[in-house]
């Protein structure tokens, strides 16, 4: 079995998907995990530039230029789906009313606060929704590497600026599975194959290992 | 209430270098490609842009950044178009980095006649800097103050000979918000219906808001 670093993330946060639930993902990696939905789980997927209930890109040919995804790309409508402005769109993110959200991250630090919007002096693409999502989703799930040019992306205290002062609810990385909690972060699961010493010396950030930490199970 | 459309160059000429113009789009879709165009066409100036996002290189108010029609934009994302970064860098134009729904919140309450909006969004953040923090409930919210402009240029799905409006898929985005927040309200729909076609619970942005139709290309 071999599998690249996206796609035991992708499988991963598959299972942190729930029944009946709204669920926006992020661009790039996030939005993987839409090849992983398990069976028997029925989720809605929002669209944060106006929909809800949207599916893969149309045939060849049948796409519409009025309904596309926040990236740009072609999305088709599924039986139920709902079109809505940027008022609403945001009212329901910043609601409550969306229960999950994924999103890629540049760094996670000891405290579980994301950084995913901007490297000063380098790379500043704005914020898009990411602070309205980290502020208001019910859950926040961070999927990203463990680590860039080989340094750790979970680290004691954020470099970058953050995107919000509430924490994340879970951080998937190709390496584990990691939850950040009032007393710091929990190592809660590893990867296929990897080693809790290997997680540890991959990580900046210093980690709480409980006794037993398990392999992590993958969907689809 | 009988009224006439103008050509995407009678309303380009409208608006004058130095105006600020609210722009429906998300990544283009929903922006009124014609207006833009002869915008560019006019050779328009020191344009203040608001509006979601920059789009790219050639396509939506991307072609406005290309032509150097922008002095400033007060956007939320700026990712996906290399030429506003690098003017940015160089210096040639203002951006100003808003959280995209504290963008149409304050879009919103321009136009809405309110005093500005409370929001959880980027408190503990940069975005807090230089701004009010007020706790309400024991929750900190920023105050965000209302935005508003002097031109909005809007896609429209449909329009009526009562300039009444409706929007289509995710090409709605900011439009309907942007139409209340600005002086002159400049549409541009992709077909003009005789009134009575659009239904009254379908309209989505009432025609007396807007004042210039864009005709459709002859």
């Amino acid at each position: 079995m071999s599998m690249d670093a996206k796609e035991i993330i992708a499988r991963r946060v598959a299972l942190e998907l729930r029944d009946n639930t709204l669920v926006n993902l992020g661009i790039g990696l996030p939005t993987l995990v839409a090849r992983y939905i398990p069976e028997g789980i029925s989720v809605a997927f929002q669209s944060e530039n106006g929909i809800i209930g949207f599916g893969a890109p149309p045939p060849g040919g049948m796409e519409d230029p009025n309904l596309t995804d926040a990236g740009g790309g072609f999305i088709s409508a599924l039986p139920g789906a709902a079109a809505f402005d940027s008022a609403m769109s945001f009212a329901l993110i910043r609601g409550g009313h969306l229960d999950m959200t994924v999103l890629g991250g540049l760094q996670v630090d000891g405290r579980g606060h994301l950084a995913n919007w901007m490297v000063p002096g380098r790379l500043v693409p704005g914020m898009g929704g990411a602070m309205d999502l980290v502020a208001g989703a019910r859950r926040v799930v961070v999927a990203m590497q463990h680590a860039a040019r080989g340094e750790s992306k979970i680290v004691p205290v954020l470099t970058l600026p953050a995107t919000a002062a509430r924490p994340v609810t879970l951080v998937v990385t190709d390496l584990a599975v990691i939850e950040p909690t009032p007393e710091g972060l929990v190592l809660r699961e590893r990867a296929p194959g990897v080693a809790v010493a290997a997680i540890l010396a991959a990580t900046a950030a210093s980690l709480i290992v409980p006794d037993g930490v398990p392999e992590m199970a993958l969907a689809g | 209430m009988q009224r006439t459309a103008i050509t995407a160059a009678a309303a380009a000429h409208l608006i004058p270098d130095g105006a600020s113009v609210m722009f429906g789009g998300f990544m283009a879709v929903g922006t009124p490609e014609r207006l833009v165009d002869a915008l560019v066409a006019r050779g328009a100036r020191g344009l203040t842009i608001i509006g979601n996002d920059t789009a790219r290189p050639g396509v939506g108010v991307g072609k406005l950044i290309d032509a150097g029609c922008v002095a400033r934009c007060i956007v939320s994302h700026i990712g996906t178009n290399p030429v506003t970064q690098k003017k940015m860098i160089a210096g040639d134009l203002q951006v100003d980095l808003v959280p995209q729904g504290t963008l149409a919140e304050r879009i919103r309450a321009g136009g809405a006649g309110l005093g500005g909006i409370l929001t959880p969004t980027g408190v503990g953040t940069a975005v807090e800097e230089g701004k009010t923090v007020i706790e309400v409930a024991g929750r900190r919210f920023l105050l965000e103050t209302p935005l508003t402009a002097d031109f909005a240029i809007l896609h429209a799905h449909e329009a009526d000979y009562s300039f009444n409006l409706t929007y289509r898929l995710t090409a709605m985005n900011f439009n309907p918000v942007i139409a209340l927040a600005a002086r002159v309200v400049i549409a541009e729909p992709g077909e003009i219906v005789p009134v009575g076609v659009i239904p009254p619970d379908a309209v989505r942005t009432p025609g007396i808001l807007v004042n210039h139709l864009v005709e459709r290309p002859r």
